[in-house]
């Protein structure tokens, strides 16, 4: 499903948010750097390029991970969930509505990080403590809210999600 | 567990309702910023585009003997290299209206791409343009450059010696008195403010407590990294997007440096990723510029974290004593202070603003306080936040904590019967307005974190500690352009970058002034050439300033309404009334949506814009109170307890009030116990990674309770006063303040490292 061909990019069949997705890219190149540049996916952002912040998260073959540090290549065959898929036509994601509502954002550029990966501590764990939210956000740096109103918002959400389970 | 969905409280000491201000919509740009959809300065690309990045220098203090870029130019893929030789020469020029009007151009030129000399590590030497960003970083391994490495000074006590090595031959101190000084050295500038006699002040003190800090330098930190996309038309049209506070002050610096007609400059401000005062001025933008003209194509260009922390404006380091005498019932006669900061590597350091603020809570009848601007092989520094407030502030409310345990007087009395208040002497400034500070002390006695004892713990040492904190603000000017649509909404144009909620806050007093919903109004940060003058997004002056554009802008409007009914219903304008949003006169009434239609009918479609320039800012007050445990086998502090109380005058958007309270708290708690630059003797940053730069995390912090106090601004019509800034001047002296409760050790440097902390103990042991 990666086939290196002559001009020295790499051909990747993957699937993104439930699409099958192709593109080149060179061996070097990041899945942030993919999904930004080739794919038009900005939702992902880069903070540090090194995995220190969390603001590039993004969930592949079920594992949160910093696509900053993943090659493109390893995309090939796996299932790639980014920011932009976790609205469903049918409107936000609870965790979507309740950083609205409790204000959970500022600048908003670590949002879909945060977004991301607390979408992924909530499937792994759907009544968590505060602590337990602020241990798994741990790998996502925000300078603007002091995180308060981000871990209000992250249980929030899950009691939500738990009322409607 | 249950989730705890209460909000912060607001103590008002005013009986004004409102019928939007004060309420908790949700905010017009949070849909796209939860989905991802939001474009901030490198979400963009355009057809054709090269990539481009920036070569720097490995030495902190060097001559520049050579470049050579013909290697790097004969690389496949690469369309451009320039160095400081592609700026045109500044002369003797002055910086226009950006952010520090007034300073040597020739400085801020030779920071864009190093003019002969370097002086920092990381200090920009030449530019490429390429294909993509990898060709672009290969080249710059292929620029060949010949430095000869001259001794770094680092900090402002060694610069400032006699013989320190002179980091910019042609500097001469401009001296407080308005001289200036005969020989060169590092010190750009001294200043001094005097209120009453302090010699005296100091004769007449029971007590007085003389004490030296020092300061690392730290970083804003936000997360967006520095970038700029610039399209240079062959007929001088320049378009840059970037990520700024100001993108009016982008395009005086561009037409500065470039040497460019203004109205040839068109900036649009992207969504910004954070900003806290270091996204004030230009870094990228003249760059990108230069390499687009050089092409043809348009040019990106984005930091990565190692180039934003070398390289962009950190806040300085440096030196700050503070003298405080006392009488034994704890009345201040006189107070003294020097500080010192880092200009960085060119002249301009905040120390000014630090000066002013040192004893800014305080009503003493005699101070005096000493400012230098010192140059060292550093970045050249910038604001953060209250800038200069935080190092002033620090020291002083740690002095007072100590006079406080020496005369056993309750801190909380001390700083009450001390308090500043409206009539009393500011440095420099015009005496205090209506302030706040009594009713933040007395709403931080009763909170419940000062009401409950703190929780001791068997082998733990805990503590708590309390401290005031001051901050000017600022006005500058704003302009908002807002346009009535046929179904009664408004389409409001405003030119200040929105970090954190501020469409809002300005769409809101517009809508409390017409009498529609906040919903109603779409409020659009707009580019250069689609509202007026507008300056940068800092002093906490957009919900002030641009917000009272918004509520004239709003008059405005509402003036050429009822100028619209009184021809329509053929009464004189002056019988029209206006009240929750609808106009009446001699039985007739239209809502404003219904007035659109009408008036739209007759085709009217007003148009309310306002630019304005305020000057009567509130100045604000906190005081915050934090608990801690220190282990004192490692020396770390965890902040256990945290309550911040503030005066917003009247809080326009109170959940974004309180985010910027929690959000300058942590900031304030990251620079008390982590941050800091760390270099080595030969200048060279050793840190520059998120890693070992390390800001607080969710795990690092617990939740913020916050007190919002209401004492209205009378120099604004909603009594607005600036709330971005001055929560992150008490954290660290409230920290401090803890530690010494504690475990009795007094802390005099920033950041309280576990290491630092650690030594002091065993020095006290």
């Amino acid at each position: 499903m990666a086939t290196e061909i002559q001009s020295g990019k790499v051909h990747v069949q993957t699937t993104i948010n439930g699409e099958s997705v192709d593109f080149l890219a060179e061996p070097r190149e990041s899945l942030l750097e993919v999904l930004r540049d080739n794919l038009g996916l900005t939702g992902a952002k880069e903070g540090c390029n090194n995995g220190n912040c969390g603001a590039c998260n993004v969930v592949m073959d079920g594992v949160l991970v910093n696509s900053c540090c993943v090659l493109s290549v390893e995309a090939a065959g796996a299932s790639i969930e980014t920011i932009e898929g976790v609205a469903s036509p049918e409107g936000l994601h609870p965790l979507q509505q309740s950083f609205l509502e409790n204000a959970a954002l500022q600048c908003g550029v670590c949002t879909p990080g945060f977004i991301v990966a607390a979408k992924a501590l909530l499937e792994e764990n759907p009544d968590p403590t505060e602590y337990e939210v602020r241990w798994w956000l741990a790998g996502n740096l925000c300078r603007c809210t002091g995180y308060d109103k981000i871990v209000r918002a992250v249980l929030d959400a899950a009691e939500r999600m738990r009322a409607e389970a | 567990m249950a989730v705890d969905t209460r909000v912060g409280q607001t103590i008002k000491h005013h009986d004004e309702e409102y019928k939007v201000i004060g309420t908790r919509p949700i905010r017009h740009d949070g849909l796209e910023k939860v989905t991802g959809e939001a474009r901030y300065g490198s979400d963009i690309n355009l057809p054709g585009q090269l990539h481009g990045k920036v070569l720097r220098s490995p030495h902190a203090h060097a001559r520049i003997v050579s470049i050579d870029t013909s290697r790097a130019e004969a690389l496949d893929g690469v369309r451009a290299v320039i160095t400081s030789a592609a700026f045109p020469d500044p002369g003797d020029k002055l910086t226009g209206g950006g952010e520090a009007p007034g300073l040597p151009l020739k400085f801020k030129s030779a920071n864009m791409l190093a003019r002969g000399k370097v002086h920092y590590h990381g200090h920009a030497i030449a530019a490429v343009a390429a294909a993509n960003p990898h060709v672009a970083a290969e080249a710059l391994k292929l620029i060949d450059v010949e430095y000869e490495v001259l001794d770094p000074v680092l900090e402002v006590w060694d610069a400032m010696k006699s013989d320190a090595p002179v980091i910019i031959e042609d500097l001469y101190t401009a001296r407080a008195d308005g001289t200036t000084a005969e020989e060169p050295s590092n010190v750009a500038a001294e200043m001094l403010y005097e209120v009453g006699d302090v010699d005296a002040g100091f004769a007449e003190a029971d007590l007085v407590v003389d004490r030296e800090f020092t300061f690392g330098v730290v970083h804003q930190g936000y997360i967006e990294t520095h970038n700029a996309t610039a399209h240079w038309l062959k007929d001088g049209h320049l378009h840059v997007w970037c990520s700024s506070q100001g993108a009016f002050t982008i395009r005086q610096e561009l037409a500065d440096l470039l040497d460019h007609p203004i109205t040839k400059i068109h900036v649009v401000p992207m969504e910004i990723g954070g900003g806290f005062g270091g996204k004030t001025t230009a870094y990228l933008e003249p760059l990108a510029a230069l390499l687009s003209r050089q092409t043809g194509h348009p040019v990106k260009m984005a930091m990565d974290r190692a180039d934003v922390l070398k390289a962009t404006g950190p806040t300085p380091g440096g030196y700050v004593r503070v003298k405080l005498g006392v009488t034994n019932d704890g009345m201040i006669t006189a107070g003294y202070a020097n500080l010192a900061f880092d200009a960085g590597g060119y002249p301009g350091s905040v120390v000014g603003a630090g000066c002013r603020c040192v004893f800014a809570p305080y009503n003493m009848p005699n101070a005096k306080v000493e400012g230098f601007d010192v140059v060292v092989n550093k970045p050249k520094t910038h604001a953060y936040r209250a800038p200069g407030a935080t190092h002033a502030e620090f020291a002083s409310e740690t002095v007072v904590d100590e006079i406080c345990r020496t005369l056993d007087i309750d801190p909380v009395k001390f700083r009450l019967q001390n308090s500043a208040k409206e009539g009393d002497w500011q440095l420099a400034m015009p005496p205090y307005p209506r302030i706040g500070h009594i009713e933040c002390m007395e709403a931080a006695r009763d909170s419940a974190q000062w009401q409950t004892p703190l929780e001791t713990a068997p082998g733990k040492k805990r503590g708590r500690g309390i401290a005031s904190g001051f901050w000017f603000n600022i006005g500058f000017t704003s302009s908002v352009t807002a346009k009535l649509n046929s179904d009664g909404s408004v389409t409001l144009l405003e030119g200040s970058t929105d970090i954190g909620g501020t469409r809002t806050s300005i769409a809101m007093q517009f809508a409390e002034t017409l009498g529609i919903a906040v919903e109603d109004v779409d409020p659009i940060v707009a580019d250069t050439d689609s509202v007026g003058q507008t300056d940068v997004t800092g002093g906490s002056r957009v919900t002030f300033a641009t917000g009272l554009a918004a509520h004239n802008a709003a008059n405005d409007m509402k003036d050429q309404i009822v100028e619209g009914l009184a021809n329509l219903w053929d009464v004189a304008a002056d019988s029209i009334s206006h009240a929750d949003g609808t106009f009446s006169a001699n039985g007739n009434s239209a809502t404003v949506g219904e007035a659109a239609g009408l008036l739209e009918e007759e085709g009217v479609f007003p148009i309310g814009k306002n630019t304005v320039t305020p000057t009567r800012e509130g100045g604000a007050f906190a005081v915050h109170i934090a608990d801690v445990e220190v282990d004192d086998e490692t020396g770390k502090v965890e902040v256990l307890r945290y309550t911040a109380v503030q005066d917003a005058g009247v809080a326009i958007y109170p959940p974004y009030v309180e985010g910027q309270m929690q959000g300058g708290v942590v900031q304030g708690v990251g620079w008390a116990l982590n941050e800091e630059y760390v270099y080595n003797d030969d200048g060279h940053l050793l840190n520059a990674s998120l890693l070992d730069y390390r800001m607080p995390t969710a795990l690092d912090v617990p939740n913020i309770e916050t007190i919002i106090v209401e004492v209205p601004n009378p120099g604004h019509p909603y009594g607005v006063r600036g709330v971005g800034e001055v929560p992150i001047v008490p954290p660290p002296a409230a920290v401090a303040n803890a530690i010494h409760d504690a475990t009795g050790v007094r802390m005099s440097h920033l950041p309280m490292s576990p290491a630092r902390v650690q030594a002091a103990l065993a020095d006290e042991a």
